[in-house]
Formats: structure tokens, sequence, C-alpha cells
């Protein structure tokens, strides 16, 4: 509760000068001037002295209320006074059921969606295996990857121009985009094993542009910047999403809408978002998903047990970039069309964004975390100026109140007699 | 003829390891015997940890020879091997001063990511075990019940399921080493495992590794410091200083060699009887 006597006036009127000295520093010259051509076509000073005195007295107010607010300790919140013991265990019950009614929600939502959610559905799913994909190389093994979406790229390419020469389809063509991308993984791996933390990020994240580069000079091959067009769309197991005689509707008696074949995709997708998941989860069970986690524990201790941890490396790598590849050629199939443009960093930081957010190493918080940020940055189109400001702001928040992301606890892989959970701290980041 | 000059486990010859200016350690020959509990000791900086490194392979030696040789026959030259095949192959498991633990991993996951390679094959290389196949689901089982052994063994079968950070310091300590036994090694390299135990834990500790040497056909090299580990259970100690060897022998040996009483005490040999005085009452 406020505490009268904490309030130190004068202390809070000299922060508040300095913050105001501050502003006057960095807007003197950004607010306080402005460049206009004059009637003789001449660049003229414009100075504006009262615009800036504005701003730098709503700095100064603004801090000074920061600060009464501060000493009177209005920002020393108690969260236990809000949540008490017993209503957290309500929610670490309700959470267990989190998986399986977000999984329901996936599975039904097609049926009474329109057009704009199903595309939405598809993109927010794309993203979610992409997280899932990458939470193997950075959530299990610790290994940063900045340059994830190369693999994307060569998932999509491979789809593309495997579909583009030889005709195969799309069934035919996934598994060797993963298998093509997960050979990528593989030689990335090589030169990097050595390497951790910050040094690791910087050589994937040249990794990535050196693959977005090539594709953009290989014209003759990739299309250069003018992306592959016309890639072939999926059929429904041969069948393809056409009206008229032959198509999906005919053979099934239905009547065509062109809602089938988004509907279709939207199933491709969860499915292999689920496949992903699966496997990950089986992975965490067997000795390589093991020794995945104790690399990005202690690598040292790790050799010291017999442990290869180049081929530990490698496998990580590869099944990280393997799922990275079906999610490309999923991508390729959807679109239709390929550019380099699609495949630039930003893309890398966001899917290592959603992979940190939700916290790394676990399934359910980095599909919530792409829920959230694709869901909710398409929501906030009608903003489109404020919208990077909000997605900012939102970022920061969950990393000042949740720094390990949103579920940050480990979950055992085998137990004796109970299953503990294993607090947030306690978990490597694999930085060492 | 001494035990471990005729029969022995690992038999180092004329170990050399320089790190620049250096000379860490310095022509040293000693063998350690089979099924026995030999001791390197020595004052700090006497190059024990170095000797360790090359022999887990975690150091490539500058000159000299390590070979180690199985019960069963099997032949291995150590610095020639990485340091994960020599604990792969070689089945020479090791423990760190400063406890290398998988903290965020629980007791029992610890145990089961020692025994890494024999589940791999067990899990045909993890395709066998993506389509859950009974053969990985037995191999586990056995696992399990080998973690389960050696967890009772340390005394932390209630522990098993709570993650490595969370115990104190000398539980630690015991499940490195249950750890390290997971892996059924023939040699077991133990770096001061009795530093920061109290007595009561220490005397435990003593009366775990005369359990394995009696239980098991492990063989245990150790660095200690604590006199009262290395003299209550040690069959053979050889003690270093400044990267030689000064003496090779029983404790009894040992501890009645002027050379050693004066590297410990910090004083020249002819100024040993007086100090002897003081420390044996």
């Amino acid at each position: 509760m406020a505490d009268r006597s904490r309030i130190d006036l004068a202390a809070a009127l000299k922060d508040s000068g300095v913050a105001a000295a501050i502003a006057l520093g960095l807007f003197g010259l950004l607010v306080g001037l402005r460049t206009e051509a004059s009637s003789t076509s001449e660049l003229e000073l414009l100075p504006r002295p009262m615009l800036l005195a504005i701003v730098v007295a709503a700095v100064f107010a603004g801090r000074f209320l920061i600060m009464l607010l501060y000493q009177s300790g209005a920002f020393e919140i108690d969260t236990s006074r809000f949540i008490s013991s017993d209503t957290k265990a309500r929610i670490a019950r309700l959470s267990r059921f989190a998986g399986p009614a977000l999984l329901l929600f996936a599975l039904t939502m097609p049926f009474s969606a329109d057009r704009y959610y199903l595309d939405l559905g598809i993109l927010v799913l794309t993203y979610v295996m992409l997280g899932w994909g990458l939470n193997i190389v950075v959530g299990l093994a610790g290994l940063l990857d900045l340059g994830y979406v190369a693999f994307y790229a060569v998932g999509a390419y491979s789809y593309a121009l495997m579909a583009q020469y030889s005709g195969l389809s799309f069934w035919v063509c996934l598994p060797v985009a993963g298998i093509l991308a997960a050979f990528w993984g593989v030689l990335l791996g090589f030169p990097v094993l050595r390497l951790r933390g910050d040094y690791l990020a910087i050589v994937t994240l040249a990794f990535g542009e050196i693959i977005r580069l090539v594709i953009i000079n290989w014209s003759s091959f990739t299309g250069g910047p003018n992306g592959i067009t016309g890639i072939p769309r999926p059929s429904f197991f041969g069948i393809p999403f056409i009206e008229g005689e032959g198509g999906f509707a005919d053979t099934f008696g239905l009547e065509f809408t062109p809602l089938h074949r988004i509907i279709f995709l939207y199933y491709v997708i969860l499915a292999l978002a689920l496949l992903t998941n699966f496997v990950t989860l089986r992975l965490r069970r067997l000795p390589i998903g093991r020794a995945w986690e104790a690399l990005r524990e202690d690598e040292i201790a790790c050799r010291s047990l017999g442990i290869n941890t180049t081929h530990t490396k490698l496998t990580a790598f590869a099944i990280g970039a393997m799922f990275g590849g079906f999610a490309g050629a999923f991508f390729a199939t959807r679109q239709g069309f390929i550019s380099p443009e699609s495949f630039s960093f930003s893309e890398s930081a966001l899917i290592l964004a959603i992979v940190v957010l939700g916290g790394m190493g676990s399934q359910v918080g980095v599909a919530f975390a792409a829920f959230v940020m694709i869901g909710g940055f398409e929501l906030f189109r009608e903003f489109a100026q404020a919208r990077m400001l909000l997605f900012g702001i939102a970022m920061v928040a969950i990393m000042v109140w949740r720094p390990r992301g949103l579920v940050a606890t480990r979950d055992p892989s085998v137990f004796l007699t109970e299953k503990k959970t294993i607090p947030a701290e306690k978990v490597a980041e694999g930085r060492t | 003829m001494k035990l471990w000059e005729r029969d022995p486990i690992l038999d180092l010859q004329h170990l050399t390891m320089r790190f620049g200016g250096l000379l860490a350690v310095d022509d040293l020959s000693m063998q350690a015997g089979r099924r026995e509990i030999t001791a390197v000791i020595g004052p700090n900086g006497a190059g024990k940890t170095t000797v360790f490194n090359c022999v887990t392979g975690f150091y490539r030696p500058s000159e000299g020879m390590i070979r180690l040789r199985h019960t069963a026959g099997a032949e291995f030259l150590l610095e020639r091997l990485p340091d994960f095949r020599i604990a792969k192959l070689g089945r020479v498991a090791r423990t760190f001063q400063n406890v290398r633990l998988f903290a965020g991993m629980t007791v029992l996951e610890n145990l089961l990511v020692s025994q890494h390679n024999e589940l791999m094959r067990a899990s045909g290389y993890t395709l066998l075990g993506l389509f859950g196949l009974p053969v990985y689901a037995r191999a586990e089982h056995a696992a399990v019940e080998r973690a389960k052994h050696w967890l009772d063994r340390v005394g932390l079968t209630s522990r098993a399921d709570d993650p490595a950070g969370d115990l104190p310091y000398g539980g630690q300590r015991r499940v490195e080493i249950a750890r390290a036994m997971c892996m059924e090694p023939e040699l077991l390299c133990l770096d001061e495992p009795a530093a920061g135990l109290n007595p009561r834990e220490s005397e435990e500790l003593n009366g775990l590794l005369l359990r394995i040497r009696e239980e098991t056909r492990t063989s245990i090299l150790l660095i200690e410091h604590d006199m009262h580990v290395v003299m209550g259970i040690s069959d053979h100690i050889v003690v270093l200083e400044y990267g030689r060897k000064i003496a090779d022998g029983t404790p009894e040996e040992v501890r009645n060699d002027d050379r050693v009483i004066a590297a410990y005490l910090g004083v020249d040999e002819d100024a040993v009887e007086d100090a002897r005085a003081e420390v044996q009452p």
C-alpha cells in the first residue's frame, strides 16, 4: 500500500529533469527542426519550438508520474494476492486439457469457418509446424539456429522444381523435399559442429542468406527473383479439385465449391503438423531425444558417457530441417507461386520468436505462441500502422513476465514413481 | 611382483603432456591393477587431472602410450581414440572435479543417458523405436532396472524423479558415480570424488567404492586429496609432484616415503623427521 513517508519529491523532480534533458537532446533535431522547400525551391530550416516544448514537457510529466507511482509502491504487485495456490492448482489441472482442447478445435474448425478463417488457420498451422520443427533444434538440442527458413526454402523449391521438371505428384515429392532439406541440414551441420551459442547463430544466419541468394542468382534453374509460377495444386490422392466430371465434388456426389480444396489443404497441414508433434514426442522418449537434451545440458558430460556428439547434433539438424522441408513443400503447393521474397531472414526470426515465446522444448507452448503471434497479428490488420508497435510491446511484455517463454517447465521423459515437472530455471538453454 | 605389474588394466608408458612451454606431465609411467583401487595423489598442480584427461581422451598426450586391456582380453591404445570412443569402446567411465550432471533432467534420466549406446542399438538407431516396437520397450525396461540397482546402491531411489540439479552436493556426487556405473565400465575414473563431502558422506563413499570393487569387475582409478579416503581404500597409490612420479606402491609404502611426506608438508627431505613427529602423534 502507498506509504506517504517514502515519497521523495526532490528525487522524482531530479529524475524527471534528467529524462526531460535526454528528450530535449533526442528530439531537438528530430522534432524541433523541419526542412521545407521554399517558394524558390531552396531548402529552408523551420524551427518548431512549441512542438518541441510540448514533447519535452510530456516526457517530464510522464517520468514524474512514473516516479511518484514507483515510490508509492504501486508497482510492487504481489501476484500471490491475486492468484491463490488453490487457483493455481486449478489452472494446472485445466492446462492439462489445453492440448486436447486445441486439437479438437483444430479438427472441427473447417466445418463452421468461412474462407478467410480457413486461410488463416492454414497459415497458423504452417507456423505451428515450423515452430515444432525448429523446436527440435533449438528447444531440445539447444543449438541456436537463425537460418531455419533455408530449409523451408529448400523444401518449397524442391517440390516446385520437381513438379515443374518431372511432373511428379505432391505426395511423391513431399518425402523427397523433406529428405533434400534434411540433407542440407546435415550439410549445414558439419561446419558448425564446434560452434555454440552466438557463434552458431551467426553461421546459421549466414547459411539462410546463402540459400536465398543462390535462389535469386541461379535464374536459369530457379527463376531467380521472379520465382516459380503455376506450381501444381494437390489432388485428393489423384482426384483433382475441379468442377465437372472426374473432379472431387463429382466423384463424391457433392456440390462443387472451391472451398473443398481449402478444407483439404487445411487437413493436410494439420496432419503434417500432428506428424511433427508425434515424432518429436516419440523421439524425446528415445535415446536420441535424451541425448539431444543431455547435449543441451552439458556437452562434455555427454562425451564422457560415450555419446557421439557429432552424430547427435547432425541428427538434430537433419530432423529439424526435414520438417521445415515438409512445411516448405506444403507452402509451395498451397500458394502455387513461390519467390525468394518468402524466405527472408524475418521469417527465420519469426519462427524463432514463436519457439522462444512459447517456451523452448514445449510443444503446447510453441503451438499456442504460433496461434497468438500469427493469428493475433492478422486480427490487428485494421490497425495497420500500430500493428508492429503492438506486436513489439506484446513481445517485450511476455519476455519481461515470462522470460523463459509461456510454457517453460520441462516434462521428464521417463519416471519411476511420480512424474514431477522440472521448473524452468533448472533447464539449460544450451548457450554454454 | 605386485598385482598391478602382473595384470594391469591400464598401463601408462612415458606419458608426457605439454601445454606450450608448461610441462604438466613429465615422462610418467604407471600401472593400475585389475579390480584394484588405484589412487593418484599429489599437491595441487601436480598434473593429476591432466593424467585423467589424457586417459579419458579429453586431452591428446604429447608423447607416450596408454594401453587399456579388458578382462576379456581386448586391447585399446587410448591415446589414439577420441574421448567418446574411449567411453564407448574402451568402457572407461569418468566423473568430474566440478560435478557435471544434466541438471535439468531427472536423476533417472541422467542414468538412462549413460546407457545411450546400448539403448541406441536396441532402438534400431531410432528407427525401430519410432514405431514403438517391443524390442526397445524391453531394452528400456532393462535400462531402468539397472538404473534402479545403482540408485539403490547410492541410496537415492527416493530422489529418482527429481531434477538432478535439485539434489544437495553430496547427492549429486553420488548420482555422478551411479551414472558412470550404469555404463558397466571396465575402468572407473573418479576425479576427487570426496571433495566437498562431510566426514559421514566420505565414509559412505569409501563403502560404496569398496562395494564396487567387490561386486563388479570394474577397476577404479581415483584422484583424491582426502587422505582418509585414499589410505582407507586404496590398494595402490601413485604420488605425483610437478608432473613427475615420486612414489608408487602400497598405502603403507607411500605413507612412509620421505619424498612424499616432504612434498606434502612442503619441506625439504632432511626436515622430514621433525615434520613427521608433528603429524604422527
